[in-house]
């Protein structure tokens, strides 16, 4: 399967790629590690008749721990933050989620700005950047916005990024709190059917695929904060979630994982 | 557009359009027909080779991606190994080649190709692993065959052969 026809471009800085973005509109998309975009292009479900290649800017590609917040660079790869020593010890949730994206080969080429803008519910990424309570840190022609990342996501890969901004940095505190994740497949490196991401000994809980964007639980975090057990917490979980219907399950068996999954790493994280 | 990059050791430049995928390339452009096309969604790993010595599924790049990179196919991976002076057996072989054919980790053989270079890449990565790290470790490959434990027990001997 080979893509439908376009032109490519390689962005020298993210001002270039923006200033590219604008130019281009519609019909352009960045180009990351392309571990979204490319089967998407395959299959034809996505069709750009402009590439702008923006893994080469190798100043997007960082991870630095600074005034109590771990700022990692757009292009950052999955592989990097898996084996990062700052992650390992500033906030090892991320590095160990990291670790169960799709497989080696996968994660030596997607990155974590891709992943948080192409918005997929099933990803994990996103939901453990969200338990942690992060920031998106979004660039455009006007210059640079901060987006809480519990505001960031709207929609089956949708997201509040505006088609000419793209996203520079992502942010997380340091967080070495009671921590877990629970990604619940049934093959080797599929997506999770439902995942469960538990950071700040419960204070952040995030749920994937439970939903058209990845959520925080927050009836579960309300309960727990109220003194609730971690029992009683967990069988909230799916309060307020739509939680998708495909071949792998229906809402209420979604519904059910993500009781079992939360009441598991709350347990796991306390 | 014009591209360039090394291929096992040679360089290669050629026009291509910007939609060729890295696999299309090695194997049509480069004439390198060992990398292998399975499921081409991502999933089987047959196509996989190394870029900047990291295993990559080449189904899932584009050729334009890889400028200025150094790829290793399945071609080149002995002549690297004699380069690093870790060449074994009578042919001369990568360790893990030599590996996969003393333990029998193959049947048909498509998967080959790219499990070898996946665990190549892997052991470089976590040269002690353990039988359920080398399991993690190739989740990205498939075999139709069903050989895995020979394929397991072959990664094992290459990391014991190594250590
Ligand atoms: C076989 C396979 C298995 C996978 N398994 C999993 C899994 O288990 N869990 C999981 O979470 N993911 C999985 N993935 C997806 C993987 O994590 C992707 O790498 C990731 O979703 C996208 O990152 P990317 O850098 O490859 O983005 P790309 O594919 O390059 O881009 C994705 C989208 O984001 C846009 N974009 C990219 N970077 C930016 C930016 N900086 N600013 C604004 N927009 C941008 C692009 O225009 C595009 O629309 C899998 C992928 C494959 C191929
Ligand atoms: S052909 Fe590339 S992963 Fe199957
Ligand atoms: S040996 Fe036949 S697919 Fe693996």
């Amino acid at each position: 399967m080979i893509p439908a026809a376009f032109d490519y471009t390689v962005a020298e800085n993210a001002e270039h790629a923006i200033q590219l973005l604008g130019e281009y509109g519609d019909e352009a998309k960045l180009l990351a590690g392309g571990h979204s975009l490319i089967p998407m292009m395959k299959f034809r479900l996505a069709a750009p008749t402009q590439l702008i290649d923006v893994a080469r800017i190798s100043d997007l590609s960082y991870i630095r721990q600074e005034n109590g917040q771990v700022a990692i660079g757009a292009m950052t790869k999955h592989a990097e933050l898996e084996t990062n020593d700052v992650i390992a010890a500033a906030c090892p949730i991320l590095g160990h989620v990291a670790s169960l994206v799709g497989d080696p080969s996968v994660r030596h080429r997607g990155t974590l700005g891709g992943t948080i803008a192409h918005s997929d519910p099933a990803s994990d990424l996103p939901a453990a950047v969200l338990a942690l309570g992060g920031t998106i840190v979004a660039r455009g022609p006007n210059g640079q916005r901060e987006i809480a990342a519990t505001d960031f996501f709207t929609g089956y890969f949708e997201s509040v990024l505006a088609p000419d901004e793209m996203i520079v940095e992502v942010k997380v505190p340091a967080n070495t709190g009671g921590w877990n994740y629970q990604k619940f497949n049934r093959r080797a490196q599929d997506w999770a059917i439902v995942g469960v991401a538990v950071a700040d000994g419960g204070k952040g809980v995030a749920l994937v695929n439970m939903g058209s964007t990845p959520l925080r639980a927050t009836a579960v975090e309300a309960a727990l904060a109220g003194g609730g057990s971690v029992a009683d917490a967990a069988e909230l979980a799916a309060e307020g979630a739509v939680p998708p219907v495909d071949n792998n399950a229906d809402a209420s068996y979604r519904t059910h994982l993500a009781q079992v999954l939360t009441r598991r790493a709350l347990e796991a994280a306390s | 557009m014009q591209v360039s990059m090394t291929v096992n050791g040679d360089s290669h430049s050629r026009d291509v359009e910007p939609r060729t995928l890295l696999v299309h390339h090695i194997r049509e452009g480069v004439g390198l027909t060992g990398t292998n096309i399975g499921c081409d969604t991502s999933s089987c790993g047959a196509c996989t080779v190394h870029v900047g010595g990291q295993s990559v599924k080449s189904c899932t790049m584009l050729a334009v991606q890889a400028e200025g990179e150094s790829i290793t196919t399945i071609e080149g991976l002995a002549e690297t190994a004699r380069a690093d002076g870790i060449a074994t057996g009578e042919q001369n072989w990568h360790p893990m080649q030599e590996a996969f054919q003393q333990c029998h980790a193959l049947q048909c053989g498509y998967c080959t190709p790219g499990m070898v270079m996946a665990a190549t890449s892997f052991l470089k990565e976590n040269p002690t692993p353990t039988e359920a790290e080398i399991r993690e470790g190739l989740e990205g490959n498939l075999c139709r065959c069903t050989g895995y434990h020979n394929i397991v027990k072959a990664v094992q001997s290459a990391a014991e052969g190594a250590s």
